[in-house]
């Protein structure tokens, strides 16, 4: 609303029908539209520039200072920079994958539910709650995370760690509370996945209706059908929804912050605590305490966050784009 | 049409703003009890920041302190006493509250702020730790478990690992401590807690406690928490486990009782304040009005509690402005006197500063120069 | 937007990636029916499970959230703010503070986000769809206006830290910074909302416009912004819906205060979000041997589940109206 008015710096001009000289207006707003179009490269390089800028101590600054802090920070565990914020990118693209992983194949079924299954008047209310799921905030997720899941879902990691603790993955025993990789990664699925299934959901949806009747023609059942026409179809749109959420899941900061008992290991034991940290959620963490070169670490790890999204999501778009062509 | 969308937005603005006037109120202010303010009360606004560990005292003097003080604004970030320092030594804030002293470089660096003269810090918060566990049969009957310094020191270095070990058995032989495996629960955030705590296990169980100090806790032992609200909630949600909290946070959870001397010590304010009278003051540290507590952790004096964590107030001798000295030195002057430590005491359960070491504090603060 | 070409023998471009149907696979034996009978049905109950298992945690959250937060949910909680909340004390009005400073800091600084980042936004859009077409420029603002979507919320933050300790001084916290921080994770959604709008109004509507001798600026903002407009006003508070909620960014940027502040620009400010995690912080208050009745012990975590509702209450009225507003002033398709 406020651009509808912003351009009428001419205030003579109020209706379509009144002959006015609008050159110069017209040379000004196509320079407004231009200058918002290039703010956009421009705030991207300032993000990447003012990053920069605070996390330079660590390049360019003492590095003994950097040590020292570091150590502070760890207890001891790390002493440089790449030596702290390896673990750290670890656990954030493992707690991320296996988001992604739980989140998949749940958010295929709900999109394929929504746009091949539920009757047409339910779909509409489907397609709500699933928004509706996207629309709670991280901080809720977190605090009921916390409060509510961590508690109720110990038996059952108990229970896996005890049949499947085979399987390097589950070895047990398992933490109580559980505060763990595993109970994180199941909330950030939950996060994740509306954003998957509203994406997969429209792809599924333009389908074009001829492959799909053509299928039926031939035969197939609904889940051929599907098989055939629809998943084919969506391939590179899941690919891309996937990736987006897998760009959300390493950047989500609260939920991480106050469910997971963090630590700093090369470690795959999902139900054991104090084994892995996220970027995101270890700077929300130190955050408060830290000062000065402290700052600068964690902006550092923030740095390193921020191209790893950034190249996931020009990952994922160039995958789009190409299967566009 | 598009004057009339111009016009009901502007209306809307008009709508928001009206609202946000009216709503500069919703202070919890009692109505009966209008304070009076006198030719001597401090106005102003006045901005402190720091140590998390305070905030609730903080918000409690904030609530005593403008009982007389009713035209002073006072604000306390509690972010963190790192961020509280280098806001303090922008002279961007009053006061900072820090879990730890200054270090010779920053006395030097508030010069600045200080027009030529150095920051000072006072204790003025006192919280004793507890060591919290949670323990069906034991810690929800309202008793308390027994231990050493070297038995804590092994049960958070993860050498004793199972509540029905010898070591505890002997010492508690009047509980039946049941086969469960321990969980030790640490904070996991850089906190002024853990580096009193292991300030403890270091000075009475150096054998057992083989790490450097820190502020963030060193072994890879149990599970961490963020945030002495993560500890207590996690321990809260398990059986088996044990952890570390300010006393404010534990309410009616099981706590540890700390052998002092020949006896075992349960946690309470007075004990820890018996601890701080037994401790000195460290001499050692440069500049002047200084007021840091060494704090005796091997104390022997019956009935303390010596695992305690001291909280400081730095501010500055000489203030640019006349009206901030003022209400520094008022406001300093209320929280370390009787009505703001029993203030906050009330509030979060913390310790009164000893009188043996609330004269040197009383002294510090009167240095604080007034026109 | 997909058109099938009425005679069948074209697909849309899209649909080239379509396989070939391979027709042995449709051999009718009756053990090999069956089968496949089968298969149908179990991924049936697949596809149907998937469903009930995303329902079990949003009904958890919600339900959990309504009965928790509905206890402490009162007008006196609405209307005060956290000033002289001592311990698990009631407070002179019978409360245990409120949530008023953190509604008021919520508002001001999303209508601040707002402000940025819709102009900017729509303009970004009226930029690659009226004026770049499908130059070189255009792919990559709108490429980059993707990725960006994917900033962490938590690096959004620091940027504006660091830019307002850079530009107006360290440790510079205020409710406007959280405006810049929030900002930055909105205008990609509003970018990409105009942009579909825009794409929809049909080029019919420009060219009759211009025809007339319209100047461009005024055939945008007459009538293709305006047919666009329910498209826009939804799609920003979608995105509005979206930024609402976030914590971290807010954490760095504005501070947290427990009076009111009206000021934008000056002081730090409390928003619910931020409120809800710091009551969760605090998890438990002192209530002293010689206290009150009245004195409670949980009542931070009240507060938070308490917060916690009307956050979501607001973030699901803000989705309602968003929808409406998309739904019933949708420009009519012919």
């Amino acid at each position: 609303m406020s651009t509808a008015s912003k351009p009428s710096a001419s205030p003579a001009a109020s209706s379509l029908t009144q002959p006015v000289n609008g050159q110069k207006a017209d040379r000004v707003f196509r320079g407004v539209a231009y200058a918002c179009g290039i703010l956009i490269l421009v705030t991207l390089a300032a993000v990447a520039l003012f990053l920069l800028f605070r996390a330079w101590p660590l390049i360019g600054g003492d590095q003994q200072a950097n040590s020292a802090v570091i150590e502070n920070f760890t207890g001891g565990k790390a002493k440089s920079f790449w030596g702290y914020v390896g673990p750290l990118l670890f656990g954030t693209v493992l707690v991320a994958a296996l988001a992604l992983v739980l989140a998949f194949f749940v958010s295929i079924g709900i999109a394929l539910f929504i746009s091949h299954y539920a009757p047409k008047r339910l779909a509409a209310v489907l397609s709500y709650i699933v928004d509706i799921l996207a629309a709670i905030p991280s901080v809720i997720y977190g605090l009921w995370g916390g409060l509510v899941l961590v508690p109720a879902i110990y038996p059952f990691w108990n229970w896996i760690a005890e049949y499947l603790g085979w399987i390097p993955l589950f070895a047990g025993p398992a933490a109580n509370p559980p505060r763990t990789v595993a109970t994180v990664a199941l909330v950030l699925a939950i996060m994740i996945l509306p954003i998957i299934t509203s994406i997969a959901r429209d792809i599924f949806l333009q389908t074009p209706k001829l492959l799909e009747e053509a299928a039926l023609g031939l035969g197939a059942t609904k889940w051929e059908m599907i098989k055939l026409s629809v998943l084919p179809f969506g391939k590179s749109g899941v690919i891309s929804a996937s990736m987006l959420g897998l760009g959300r899941a390493l950047g989500e900061t609260m939920a991480v912050l106050m469910i997971l008992s963090p630590g700093l290991k090369y470690s795959f034991k999902l139900l054991q605590a104090s084994q892995n940290q996220t970027i995101a959620a270890n700077i929300a963490a130190q955050y408060p305490e830290a000062d000065g070169i402290g700052v600068s670490v964690l902006i550092g790890t923030g740095l390193v966050l921020f191209v790893i999204t950034f190249l996931v999501n020009l990952l994922a778009r160039r995958i789009t784009e190409k299967a566009g062509k | 049409m598009h004057t009339n969308l111009a016009r009901r937005a502007f209306a809307a603005l008009c709508g928001v703003a009206l609202a946000v006037a009216a709503a500069a109120c919703g202070d919890n202010t009692d109505p009966s009890d209008r304070p009076v303010s006198n030719a001597s009360s401090i106005s102003g606004s006045f901005a402190g920041a720091g140590a998390s560990s305070q905030q609730t005292a903080v918000e409690a003097w904030i609530a005593g302190y403008q009982k007389t003080n009713p035209d002073a604004k006072i604000s306390y970030n509690p972010s963190g006493s790192g961020a509280g320092v280098v806001t303090f030594l922008t002279g961007a804030t009053v006061w900072a509250g820090s879990d730890k002293p200054l270090d010779s470089a920053q006395v030097e660096e508030s010069k600045q702020v200080c027009s030529g003269s150095t920051a000072f810090d006072v204790p003025v918060y006192i919280s004793p730790i507890a060591i919290v566990f949670n323990l069906r049969g034991v810690s929800d009957a309202g008793k308390h478990i027994n231990m050493d310094a070297a038995t804590i020191a092994k049960v958070f270095n993860g050498k004793i690992t199972r509540w029905n070990d010898p070591t505890l058995a002997k010492q508690n032989p009047d509980l039946d401590l049941p086969d469960l495996p321990i969980t030790v629960v640490h904070r996991s955030d850089k906190s002024g807690t853990t580096l009193n705590l292991l300030e403890y296990l270091k000075a009475t169980a150096g054998k057992d406690w083989p790490y450097q100090l820190s502020e963030n806790w060193p072994n890879d032992v149990g599970q961490g928490a963020k945030g002495t609200s993560g500890v207590i909630s996690t321990i809260d949600q398990a059986n088996g486990t044990i952890g570390y909290a300010d006393l404010s946070q534990v309410g009616d959870m099981g706590t540890v009782a700390v052998k002092v001397g020949d006896e075992y010590t349960e946690i309470s304010a007075d004990a820890a304040s018996k601890a701080v009278a037994d401790s000195k003051l460290d001499e050692s540290v440069p500049g002047a009005n200084r007021v840091v507590l060494d704090i005796n952790h091997a104390t022997t004096e019956p009935g303390a509690y010596p695992i305690v964590l001291v909280s400081y107030d730095i501010a500055c001798p000489i203030y640019r402005d006349e009206n901030t000295a003022r209400f520094a030195k008022s406001w300093l002057g209320y929280i370390t006197g009787k009505a703001g430590q029993d203030q906050a005491k009330n509030a979060t359960g913390s310790a009164p500063l000893p009188e043996n070491i609330a004269q040197y504090v009383r002294a510090s603060i009167d240095a604080i120069e007034v026109k | 937007m997909t058109q099938t070409n009425p005679t069948g023998t074209a697909h849309t471009p899209t649909a080239d990636a379509a396989p070939v149907i391979d027709f042995d696979k449709f051999k009718p034996t009756r053990s090999y029916t069956a089968a496949r009978k089968r298969k149908d049905i179990a991924m049936r109950a697949l596809i149907i499970l998937a469903f009930i298992v995303a329902l079990i945690p949003l009904i958890s959250v919600l339900w959990t959230t309504l009965v928790r937060g509905f206890r402490r949910l009162n007008w006196d909680f609405l209307g005060h703010n956290m000033t002289n909340v001592i311990g698990g004390n009631p407070t002179p009005s019978g409360g245990y503070g409120g949530i008023l400073h953190a509604i008021i800091g919520t508002l001001e600084i999303t209508l601040g986000a707002m402000l940025i980042s819709i102009p900017i936004g729509v303009m970004c859009a009226v930029y690659l769809i009226e004026y770049a077409g499908g130059s070189k420029l255009a792919r990559t603002i709108h490429l980059l206006v993707d990725v960006m979507s994917g900033i962490p919320s938590i690096v959004a933050g620091l940027f504006a830290y660091s830019m307002f300790a850079i530009l107006v001084g360290p440790g510079t916290l205020n409710g406007f910074e959280g405006s810049v921080a929030l900002s930055l994770l909105m205008i990609p959604t509003v970018v990409k909302t105009t942009e579909e709008m825009l794409k929809i109004v049909p080029n019919d509507l420009r060219e009759a416009s211009l025809a007339l001798g319209v100047t461009k600026q005024r055939t945008i903002t007459k009538v293709v912004l305006r047919t666009a407009l329910s498209g826009i006003v939804s799609g920003s508070i979608l995105a509005i819906a979206r930024v609402i909620g976030e914590t971290a960014p807010l954490l760095i940027t504005a501070g947290y205060i427990v009076s009111t502040n009206a000021n934008l620009f000056g002081g730090e400010m409390t928003t619910l979000p931020v409120y809800v995690y710091q009551e969760y912080s605090k998890y438990r208050a002192n209530c002293p041997a010689d206290a009150a009745s009245g004195c409670v012990t949980t009542i931070p975590m009240e507060r938070a589940w308490s917060a916690a509702l009307v956050l979501i209450v607001i973030v699901l009225v803000l989705n309602l109206i968003g929808r409406i507003v998309a739904k019933v002033f949708a420009p009519k398709k012919k």
